[in-house]
């Protein structure tokens, strides 16, 4: 007489099912005592830092990195406190988050959205890590945030500037702080009309994927609308190194304005080239040729040299800023490292405090929580004035540096000068415009 | 027309850093029968080599000056070149001023070095092994020589630039007859053609005109009798091999005023040197020369806004197109050997 009903093919089953649990990544199993994916249960909490550390951007990467350390010393309550002692809100403390000890992993993109995405991914899986922060790329960003909002984790957005990641590209469960190619046309305009006229002719140079595009369509916009006229927009591959060929021929079309819609290594190359082409001392149109560069960063004006004077661009944010949140960052990042913060460290940095801050307020670490603590917060003290994360898209509005190539640097790090600060509703947009659903947050359960 | 001149004028200097590198590779190929993926690197090297004696010269030492303050608000450190205290100011700014051109004295010795050590270290032990062999262990020594630069050097390009009196750009198309602004051309990128010129020339008067060159062709032709005839043709194709390293080391210390130098230059040239050495010809060192050349200015022609209009995409890949045209209608090349890489 036998007591149990097992057979070899139910044994298979079960034992298939079992397997298939226990393979089953740790986000997709939803942690069923907190209804999230990878709620902290020891008395540390930890943070994925996904950054560049190989590739083209390793620079802004180990920058982005520093910030995040700094960051995480100052939530554990080391340091001087940065920028927590001139946060508007006074939720932190400096004993960790939610009283856990901040505990953080890393994860290298190499600026690639797969390389991105497998390095989260194994952050999520393996490290149990309850957010995802950094990156130095649009493409890497809109990737990652897709992932993280699959996963139920919280995606904070490092230095990402293509209006799709909070465009058509958005998702509940991501947040972008650092400003957009919108938001750089709107500013720019202005101060390029004021400055150059508005009788002009632009000749608009274009890296070849997501963010050349919206860029140039930002730059494009705001200037006719200035009453400028685009003669020719050139997509250039995005791997080339010397520009001479799509610089040469730029005095014989007519232009006599030239726009780099290039960041990184493309930047640095094709503005070394239109500077050796003789364009900042050329004549067109019985004006003087002039060239714009629509997204700066100190790091790549350094490999740029003094080919960036006098030139407009605009930038997030800049260590020369004088309010008390910027001191503070400078103060505490320039003593532990010697050098002033890039605008990437001081996003990442400002994004950490902003995801800590938040899980204070709502008492969770549950990405829905946490979410609904960001959506339509309003904050100061973190070196960009008074800023919104406005809730229909998860996009910081804040006030946007116009900045300028310095003529007279006073030493190594004083390549741009602020021209003009734009206050944030002359660079405020419809969330419809860009399309795209934000859709519902996701916890992971 | 100004246009096609403009076009052809550029073209042919990115066709100097083709025909450069390409030289090189043919040497390489034509000597030791080393398919050299390590060549990029070498490109590389001889760059940073301008940036090393660039730091050289101006390393310094620290003064404090109470009357200016750092970023931190504390008295501005400020570096001075020790070339300050040795030679004054005036001269030191000549000497740092001119350190691309300096570097190539630097760079000659250095490329020597690293060329010969790597042939003698590494490259000799493949040898008898098949390319496939060749090319994976090149590639990973170029992988690993660009992660060393990127690790002391950072991922940032560093500006180097040209001196002084070679900044900007003159009217071309006014010695022509053009209407002013119509041809501007920056002047370094004028002395890197004459560079590229005066190298490649110095490179085929040495191998037709000196006996050790003589040797070298001998040895390229037919090793084996070379050898019978008790002549250490190894020895002198490891110093061929220090020789292309040297060509491939200058003709990046001369680029860095032309792109700021990074870890990753090299490898932006290795496929499309690789393409001009096999449109040329494998083993073809005036191939290699002309085919760098003709690809130079196709590539620039094929970047014209009206070129592009009209074929999207068209710049990115018309130098493979040429190179499947080129090889359909000549199996060889343009100026390939019977008998080279054919059973």
């Amino acid at each position: 007489m036998s007591f149990s009903n097992l057979t070899r093919r139910g044994l298979i089953q079960t034992g298939a099912v079992a397997g298939a649990g226990l393979a089953l990544p740790t986000y997709l199993r939803a942690d069923g005592h907190s209804g999230y994916t990878n709620a902290p249960t020891g008395d540390t909490v930890t943070l994925g830092f996904n950054v560049p550390q190989s590739g083209p951007y390793a620079d802004e990467g180990a920058d982005e990195l520093r910030a995040y350390e700094l960051a995480v010393e100052h939530l554990n309550g080391g340091g001087d406190g940065g920028m927590m002692g001139t946060f508007s809100s006074k939720a932190l403390s400096g004993s960790g988050i939610l009283g856990k000890k901040v505990a953080y992993v890393t994860g290298d993109t190499q600026t690639k959205p797969d390389a991105a995405r497998a390095s989260a991914k194994s952050m999520i899986e393996k490290d149990g890590a309850v957010m995802i922060t950094g990156g130095s790329s649009s493409g890497v960003a809109v990737a990652v945030q897709s992932l993280c909002q699959e996963a139920g984790i919280i995606f904070m957005a490092g230095l990402t500037h293509s209006n799709d990641t909070t465009g058509k590209d958005k998702k509940a469960n991501g947040f972008r702080h650092f400003f957009n190619s919108y938001m750089s046309g709107a500013a720019l305009a202005p101060i390029l009309g004021e400055n150059y006229g508005k009788d002009r002719k632009a000749y608009h140079l274009t890296a070849d994927y997501n963010w050349g595009y919206t860029t140039e369509e930002a730059v494009r916009t705001s200037t006719e609308a200035l009453g400028w006229e685009t003669v020719a927009a050139v997509k250039t591959p995005l791997a080339q190194t010397d520009f001479k060929d799509y610089v040469a021929p730029v005095l014989q079309s007519g232009a006599d304005i030239l726009v780099l819609n290039h960041y990184g290594g493309n930047m640095v190359n094709s503005l070394t080239s239109a500077v050796q082409f003789g364009l900042r001392e050329a004549q067109a149109n019985g004006k003087n040729f002039e060239i714009i560069v629509p997204l700066y960063s100190r790091l790549m004006a350094k490999g740029a040299g003094e080919n960036v004077k006098g030139i407009f661009g605009s930038t997030n944010w800049h260590w020369s800023l004088t309010d008390e949140g910027s001191k503070a960052f400078v103060k505490s990042f320039g003593t532990k490292y010697g050098f002033p913060p890039s605008q990437a460290a001081h996003t990442c940095y400002v994004q950490t405090l902003l995801y800590a801050d938040a899980a204070e307020r709502a008492g969770s670490f549950n990405p829905c929580a946490i979410a609904e603590a960001l959506e339509g917060f309003e904050f100061d003290g973190l070196g960009n004035g008074k800023t919104l994360y406005r809730a229909e898209d998860h996009q910081c509005f804040k006030d946007v540096l116009v900045v300028k190539g310095k003529e007279n640097p006073d030493n190594e790090f004083d390549l741009l000068e602020i021209v003009e600060v734009t206050p944030a509703a002359q660079v405020t947009y419809d969330a419809s415009i860009f399309g795209g659903e934000l859709g519902t947050c996701n916890p992971g359960a | 027309m100004e246009a096609i001149v403009l076009q052809i004028l550029s073209g042919l200097d990115g066709g100097s850093a083709y025909a450069l590198i390409a030289l090189g590779l043919t040497l390489i190929f034509g000597t030791l029968g080393v398919v050299n993926f390590a060549h990029g690197a070498l490109f590389m090297i001889g760059a940073f080599c301008t940036v090393t004696l660039q730091r050289l010269l101006s390393y310094s030492h620290t003064v404090i000056d109470e009357s200016q303050k750092d970023f931190l608000g504390n008295p501005l450190k400020v570096q001075v070149p020790y070339i300050q205290d040795w030679f004054g100011e005036a001269a030191a700014n000549t000497i740092i001023d001119w350190s691309v051109p300096l570097a190539i004295l630097f760079a000659i010795p250095v490329m020597l070095i690293i060329g010969i050590v790597m042939e003698r270290g590494l490259i000799k032990h493949f040898y008898k092994r098949p390319h496939a062999d060749q090319i994976l262990v090149t590639f990973g020594l170029a992988i690993v020589l660009q992660e060393i630069i990127k690790a002391y050097y950072g991922a940032n390009p560093i500006p180097a630039p040209a001196p002084d009196v070679f900044k900007g750009s003159f009217d071309f198309g006014v010695l022509l007859g053009f209407d002013a602004n119509r041809i501007i051309y920056p002047y370094w990128r004028l002395v890197y053609f004459a560079f590229a010129a005066l190298l490649i020339t110095g490179v085929f008067v040495f191998l037709q005109f000196t006996t050790f060159g003589m040797v070298v062709r001998a040895g390229m032709a037919d090793r084996e009798t070379v050898g019978l005839l008790g002549i250490d043709i190894d020895k002198r194709f490891t110093i061929m091999f220090g020789l292309a390293a040297c060509v491939a080391g200058l003709a990046g210390v001369m680029y860095t005023p032309i792109n700021s130098p990074n870890y990753h230059m090299g490898m932006d040239f290795l496929v499309i040197s690789f393409v001009v050495v096999v449109v040329g010809g494998m083993g073809s060192l005036p191939g290699a020369v002309l085919a760098g050349f003709v690809l130079g200015i196709l590539q620039s022609f094929a970047s014209m806004r009206e070129v592009i209009e009209f074929l999207p995409g068209i710049n990115q890949i018309v130098i493979y197109l040429a190179a499947i045209v080129i090889l359909l209608t000549r199996p060889r090349g343009l100026m390939g050997r019977r008998g080279v890489m054919e059973e």
